[in-house]
């Protein structure tokens, strides 16, 4: 039976390798633009998305506060690291300090967020956490004394040594960002297997039984979804240094849905969709706002060219909603098995000679 | 018979009761009697800006009650959480102004209340209310009611439609050629209710135009009552609330009692996108911002409850007036994010003990 079909995991890990290959020689092979702008970006978004995949994959939790933590963070960061010149309390604390703290500000924030949140799931978590991120869009847009609602900048010219100034050096924040990705998608996977993550898993399949079973639902959910504030607060940091500059809308709604957006893109069932979501996204949202055809009067009228790409964003995001809801992984997934079973069904045909046929 | 000994599980399990009790307690104390470096200064030197204060939360209240009632409605039959909802308040609040315009020839420009009669107020929140039911239904019929019971779904389809609702709000409206596209609008308030009536208590003058909002608050609620608990419409949709598949069992049409109630909860969005349209003003970023209050009145409130719903209006509506008005003013780092912090302190304080809200039940 096996010998004629190809093994799944074995394709899926072929197709990784090669793109992990291709990443790793990304500035050499790739345009500037393409290396710097598009990749870097995929990296840091995706991993943000895998924080909010991680909780949905693995937790059951679809979480919107995301976005929020991971601004969070870089606010943070702008606030501890800034000297005079720019906006914020400017701390001028040294960078690697201010990065440590960075991320342990947002986990901490990460712990309370989720341990308000522990005892809802489902469709509740999805409010309250959607609550926290308008929360927290308001909260740095009216507090004058962490940047306002200009935000904090100049967060590329206070970067440790090792990652020195990003306009200047791009490759250098490409690769830690590339290798952050990596040490993220590890530290996920390490997690779930551990006894934690299949007790996470437990909780989210049947929460009742495991509560029987002396397990602390409420507790793992918490946990998780601080862990998954750490791993935010790294995407975070990376915008921060790759962005420069971390305003109020980059925590708003709108931020808040395109990193949904992201993970449904590439699937909320799987750990890898995040970088194909957000490679996805970025891809679209760069290069779709150039298309010319779409800058004359009838697009324009009808509130359809360019500029209005967020039409565009929400009929795709629609469509993935209505037509895999599992996104492109799930999709492939689909696809595989449909592929399967018609090799199946022609074995069977072969078979049906003998006894009952095998179901593909 | 020996009494058992000190227990500390009874003692964990009532805390957060507890912790509220205090922190109400404290409340009423800060406000009623110390609120030092205030605008105010404690309630029983300045009676009269406390009764303000609290004209300013109940008639908001009012205004949060139609919002939300119209979003709790949608949750507690079908289970959908419409997103959207802030995109058909904002829709139709700029529908709203779109009819006063063109009922007033104001031509862009905000008329002003002493010219706009009752009718050219009335008429526009009729025709906000009607339009946005109309596309309610539409996005029911088309999206929504093939993936009944897939909740995270619906959840996700209806935030993709309030994108992009949003998006297509700030390429079209407002609609004159003269005003740039996203501005910021208002409606005005009909003249004969834009003054100030004095109540004979405290020598307190305050707005007709806001009590007119809570009466209208009020009269949403009264005849979802009366629609809900005594009309056979309203039997089946709570019927449907309790047990949709039994009710379906029974012969009883449920898919067109949803239909209605999907178009009344977003007609309500445009009723009150209406009256915020006078009220404050809409913008476009206003779909946002009550998007996050009816989550928070539903979530404290509990989904699904019209008493709830009142609860939650009435606790967020407090919550956001007197945290602007009786904490300390010191600098000019100060305030506006008072009310932001402490409806989180709101929303943990209920979370906490009743994970469902105040008269929410387990799904």
């Amino acid at each position: 039976m096996k010998a004629l079909a190809v093994d799944k995991s074995f394709v899926e890990r072929a197709i990784g390798a090669t793109a992990l290959v291709l990443v790793a020689l990304g500035p050499l092979i790739f345009r500037g633009y393409f290396a710097h702008t598009i990749l870097t970006q995929t990296f840091w978004l995706g991993i943000a998305a895998a924080s909010l995949i991680f909780l949905s994959a693995y937790g059951g939790m679809i979480s919107l506060a995301q976005t929020a933590l991971y601004g969070i963070a870089a606010f943070a960061l702008g606030n501890l690291v800034g000297r005079g010149e720019v906006k914020g309390l400017h701390l001028g604390y040294s960078p690697w300090l201010s990065v440590v703290l960075a991320i342990a500000i947002t986990t901490a924030l990460g712990l309370v967020f989720g341990a308000v949140a522990s005892r809802s799931t489902g469709i509740y978590f999805l409010m309250i956490t959607l609550t926290y991120a308008v929360i927290v869009f308001y909260f740095v847009g009216q507090t004058p004394l962490l940047g306002g609602f200009s935000g904090v900048s100049g967060l590329q010219d206070y970067t440790p040594g090792i990652v020195g100034n990003p306009v200047a050096h791009p490759n250098r924040l490409y690769y830690i960002a590339l290798v952050t990705a990596v040490g993220v998608y590890v530290a996920i996977r390490y997690v779930v297997r551990t006894p934690f993550g299949i007790s996470l898993m437990g909780i989210r399949d049947d929460p009742v039984r495991m509560g029987s079973l002396g397990y602390n639902a409420a507790l793992h959910r918490t946990l998780a979804f601080t862990f998954a504030a750490f791993i935010a607060s790294l995407a975070g940091i990376l915008f921060g240094w790759w962005n420069g500059v971390v305003a109020p809308d980059h925590v708003g709604l709108s931020a808040t849905v395109d990193l949904l957006i992201v993970a449904v893109i590439g699937g909320l069932g799987r750990i890898e969709g995040a970088w194909l979501g957000a490679f996805t996204f970025v891809v679209i949202n760069n290069y779709v706002r150039g298309f010319g055809f779409l800058n004359n009067h009838f697009f324009t009228s009808l509130g359809l060219d360019a500029s209005h790409f967020a039409t565009y964003i929400g009929v795709i995001f629609l469509l993935i909603v209505l037509v895999s809801p599992d996104g492109l992984i799930g999709l492939w997934d689909r696809l595989w098995s449909l592929a399967r079973r018609q090799g199946g069904a022609a074995r069977s045909a072969a078979a049906a000679a003998g006894a009952t046929a095998p179901r593909g | 018979m020996k009494r058992p000994a000190f227990d500390w599980h009874v003692v964990v399990r009532r805390l957060p009761l507890g912790v509220a009790l205090g922190a109400t307690a404290f409340a009423l104390v800060w406000v009623l009697f110390w609120a030092p470096k205030t605008n105010f200064g404690p309630a029983i030197h300045s009676p009269s800006a406390f009764l303000l204060t609290l004209l300013d939360s109940v008639t908001l209240a009012g205004l949060l009650f139609i919002v939300a009632s119209g979003f709790s409605l949608i949750f507690g039959l079908m289970r959908v959480v419409n997103m959207a909802h802030g995109s058909f308040l904002l829709l139709g609040g700029y529908i709203a102004y779109e009819m006063q315009q063109w009922m007033t020839n104001g031509g862009g420009l905000t008329v002003f209340s002493s010219q706009v009669s009752a009718w050219e107020w009335i008429v526009p929140a009729i025709v906000a209310a009607a339009a946005i039911a109309c596309l309610g239904l539409g996005v029911q019929q088309l999206f929504l009611r093939w993936t009944m019971g897939q909740d995270l779904r619906q959840a996700l389809i209806t935030i993709a439609i309030s994108v992009i609702v949003a998006d297509q709000i700030i390429a079209h409206f407002p609609l004159e050629s003269t005003v740039e596209k996203g501005s910021a609008v208002n409606t005005s308030w009909p003249g004969s209710i834009d003054r100030l009536v004095n109540l004979h208590v405290a020598g307190v003058q305050y707005s007709l135009a806001k009590l007119s909002m809570l009466a209208l608050g009020v009269g949403v609620g009264i005849a979802l009552w009366l629609w809900l608990y005594r009309t056979k419409t309203g039997m089946i949709i709570r019927a449907g609330v309790d047990d949709r598949q039994m009710t379906s069992a029974l012969g009883l049409n449920v898919q067109v009692t949803f239909a209605i109630a999907f178009a009344v909860g977003a007609a309500l969005a445009a009723l009150g996108g209406a009256v915020f349209a006078s009220y404050a003003g809409v913008n476009p970023t206003t779909d946002g911002q009550w998007l996050l209050y009816s989550l928070v009145v539903v979530i404290v409130g509990g989904l699904g409850s019209i008493f709830g719903t009142v609860a939650g209006s009435l606790l967020f509506g407090l919550v956001y007036n007197f945290s602007v008005a009786y904490l300390p003013t010191t600098g000019n780092n100060c305030c506006g994010q008072y009310p932001i912090v402490f409806t989180f302190a709101l929303l943990a304080f209920v979370l906490a003990f009743r994970p469902h809200g105040i008269f929410g039940r387990p799904a």
